[in-house]
């Protein structure tokens, strides 16, 4: 996917000449829907889930909606985002519990969707909200799902009824006819009946499902479905539809880094709700699903809301006004420079950050890299400096950095790059600042003006030589927080971190400038 | 069992079935690529080498089409060599991939696979983690007629047991040893160092003769991705397809090949334990296209 490029960039490239013009003609539309049409294939949505998303998005962005629109690109990303969220989130709802316990929970999906992990996770969530469950091995087939469910179950603490050993042996629809007779005596108030995996196409295990379902009459049939399946996931989730009539649709392995188009197609298709989505190997990565958090995966524009607003609150404006006057004025100093870190800091962990911008997808491994104590490093130089020092790094002379280096537990070498950096980065600052950039103290860019996102990306350009992720986060806190975008390039640079390569800060800055926030 | 499971033959039949080509059949086309996983990038790269085809030949006859779209798709898959490299004694394959794609129920084929050969076959079980992992591939053992290094305590390190189970196949002198690994999502640096931590321990015995990537036909465009990671992580040197017995088609495989130069190797189409195959271009596309 990464060859590909993310929707973000694509659509950025898309809108680049739209903005200006105020109004969507029908090719500029016809444009941007076929980078959606591509996008949502790249994330596996089914072709004609993808065929009617998009016949709708071009109606609805053809109307007038759109041309009264202030700005126009901005609004078909919403309408997409709107659209997505209707169809995945339209029917979302909570499991429901029987009236007379005991509740009965069947699980039922292909063959590795996780459904013997899921049955571990849902007892111990449900065993959480104060239920008593007790959980069914009706997978006699896969060798050992057996004793798999038993282990899952005592990592839970919930009881696994399992009077069969499995492995081939046994009838499963009398199992679990049987659970649901011992749960009544023991007083059990859900049975979570764990089945065998099968193919939508195995007719005669669709009928063993359907057999177990008219046996044990649950309350809710979960249909769990791997989020990395492809265009099958349609054709899968139609058939078990047809075999066992899920009533829902739990959604495994979203801690990877598939797109989860199966979602959308699934959620379109068969109109039954998503209820909850595992993310990951613990028993307790499990939660219920989120549909505007879907919707932004699908499409990887990301979480960019929350993130402005975590930004939000850890900037102190005032602060940063006094920042940009120290830049114009030369008088930056390294203790600003630990101030800005400490500030970026607050905003929680950077790497979470950067997780929830845009394209972040792809930079997956850089972020692996990223090493959040690389900060806590360069600060511990700057604190081993005396306070004239700081003021004026020139004071710095060899046997000051060696007391520096010793103090900090760094090496002198190390001590000389931040020191270069900082040096660059305030040169760089200074020239900006000076060079008449009119919004600089406490102007806040003016929403939704292109102008402000072009300076920037002018910027950008000559900070891009550190390019490093943290940079991109102070960059877009700063933008969010509507001060200049110039502090936050000083932070970055001045990192003093072998920058991984620097794309997608160009569009990134350009996707804010799409949203118009700011 | 083929038949039905070959279900973009059947979309593709009824436009075989018209006359001429005309834009109806390319866009059915498309769709029929498109709902085979084949993704939007293979998909367009396809019909237009397609198109290119159809006008220096100047035909109209949707069966030559047919005969062009199977030839392509041949081409595509012939271009890396699936053979298995087992030459080395014992020889050591080591079996890769993400959670649920079927990796403990294609070693017992496997396993049956090479007995079928009568090679001795020794398989490890360093899936330590997942609940019954071990049982399961002991189980799978048994009915393929191999043997089996167990973790000698819960939780134990899996390199340690790899590293074991090179061990036995040496102080046995067993051919092949094949070695499970937990199911780990490509997106776990962590897990995926752990990989990279069996590979080396193992090579201080024997040097690794194939580093299996089993990916499932039902996936969808992520496949690349994984397989990316695995490469990076594990050194895969071929690729193992499994629940090709589904409705899924793993048109997907076809831009893993193209993105990682990785060879398919072997293909998986079913739950009993001669439901493996080597892999044939040939029969895989003909299979495929009808």
């Amino acid at each position: 996917m990464a060859t590909f490029g993310t929707l973000s960039d694509r659509l950025t490239e898309t809108f680049k000449n739209l903005r200006t013009k105020g109004k969507l003609s029908a090719s500029d539309v016809d444009g941007t829907v076929r980078e959606i049409r591509r996008a949502l294939l790249d994330a596996d949505v089914s072709l004609d889930v993808v065929k009617q998303f998009t016949a709708t998005v071009r109606e609805r962005a053809l109307g007038d909606e759109v041309n009264q629109a202030l700005n126009p690109a901005q609004q078909v990303v919403q309408i997409v985002n709107e659209e997505l969220v209707a169809i995945l989130g339209g029917q979302q709802r909570r499991l429901e519990f029987a009236k007379n316990p005991p509740t009965v929970i069947m699980l039922a999906g292909l063959q590795g969707a996780g459904k013997t992990t899921l049955a571990g996770k849902l007892a111990k969530w449900l065993k959480k909200e104060g239920h008593t469950p007790i959980l069914v091995a009706a997978d006699l087939q896969r060798p050992n799902a057996v004793t798999q469910l038993q282990v899952v179950g005592d990592q839970a603490g919930v009881p696994v009824f399992a009077p069969e050993p499995g492995n081939g042996v046994g009838d499963p629809v009398r199992v679990a006819k049987d659970a649901v007779k011992q749960a009544e005596r023991q007083q059990y108030d859900v049975v979570v009946i764990d089945t065998a995996g099968r193919l939508g196409i195995d007719a005669e295990l669709m009928k063993q499902a359907s057999d177990i379902r008219k046996a044990t009459h649950p309350d809710e049939v979960l249909f769990v479905i791997d989020a990395m399946i492809g265009q099958d996931a349609v054709n899968t989730a139609k058939a078990f539809q047809e075999g066992v009539d899920f009533t829902g649709v739990v959604l495994t392995k979203l801690d990877g880094d598939a797109r989860g188009g199966a979602a959308l197609s699934i959620a379109s298709v068969t109109g039954r709700p998503i209820i909850f989505a595992s993310t990951g190997e613990g028993l307790d990565d499990f939660e219920p699903f989120h549909p505007d958090r879907m919707a932004s995966r699908i499409l990887d524009l990301g979480d960019i809301l929350t993130l402005i607003e975590q930004a939000q609150g850890a900037f102190d404006e005032e602060e940063a006004r006094q920042v940009a006057e120290k830049f114009a004025t030369d008088s930056f100093t390294l203790d600003d420079f630990l101030k800005q870190m400490q500030q970026l800091r607050n905003m929680g962990s950077i790497k979470k950050m950067i997780g929830m911008l845009p394209g972040a997808g792809q930079m997956r491994q850089q972020l692996d890299q990223f090493d959040e104590k690389e900060i806590v490093r360069t600060e511990a130089i700057i604190q081993s400096m005396t306070p004239s020092e700081r003021r004026n790094p020139k004071l710095l002379n060899g046997s000051r950095r060696l007391r520096i280096a010793k103090g900090s537990g760094m090496t002198v070498t190390e001590i000389n790059q931040l020191i270069t950096r900082f040096d660059q980065a305030s040169k760089m600052m200074k020239t900006v600042a000076k060079g008449g950039v009119p919004n600089v103290p406490g102007m806040g860019p003016v929403p939704g003006a292109g102008y402000a996102g072009g300076r920037k990306q002018q910027q950008k350009k000559k900070g891009s030589r550190s390019g490093n992720p943290a940079k991109r986060a102070a960059e877009n806190a700063a933008i969010a927080s509507g001060t200049p975008a110039t502090r936050g390039s000083a932070d970055g640079s001045g990192f003093g971190l072998g920058g991984p390569k620097a794309e997608g800060g160009e569009d990134l800055a350009a996707v804010q400038k799409l949203f118009g926030r700011g | 069992m083929a038949e039905r499971s070959w279900s973009l033959a059947g979309a593709l039949r009824g436009m075989f079935a018209k006359r001429t080509i005309d834009d109806e059949t390319w866009d059915d086309l498309e769709t029929a690529l498109i709902t085979a996983d084949f993704g939007p990038a293979v998909t367009d790269a396809v019909i237009e080498e397609l198109r290119a085809k159809v006008d220096r030949y100047r035909t109209t006859d949707p069966t030559d089409l047919q005969r062009m779209l199977r030839e392509t798709i041949e081409e595509r898959l012939a271009r890396f060599d699936p053979t298995l490299k087992l030459t080395d004694r014992p020889a050591v394959v080591l079996v890769v991939g993400v959670n649920g794609v079927g990796k403990t129920t294609t070693i017992g084929k496997f396993a049956r696979f090479l007995r079928g050969y009568d090679r001795t076959v020794v398989v490890g079980a360093a899936d330590t983690f997942r609940a019954a992992a071990v049982e399961q591939l002991a189980t799978w053992a048994e009915r393929a007629g191999a043997q089996i290094v167990r973790p000698q305590q819960e939780r134990q390190d899996p390199a340690s047991v790899a590293f074991q189970a090179v061990e036995y196949a040496k102080s046995t002198g067993t051919e092949i040893v094949i070695i499970d690994t937990a199911g780990r999502l490509h997106t776990k640096g962590g897990l995926m160092d752990e990989l990279s931590k069996i590979k080396r321990v193992v090579e201080k015995q024997a040097p690794i003769a194939e580093v299996l990537l089993v990916l499932d036909a039902t996936t969808g465009q992520n496949g690349v991705a994984q397989a990316q990671a695995f490469i990076e992580h594990a050194g895969v040197t071929g690729l193992v397809l499994t629940k090709l017995d589904g409705s899924a088609k793993g048109g997907f495989v076809l831009s893993v090949q193209e993105r990682t130069g990785l060879p398919i190797k072997l293909i998986g189409q079913g739950e009993a334990i001669g439901d493996l195959t080597g892999f044939t271009p040939h029969v895989f596309a003909q299979q495929l296209v009808g």
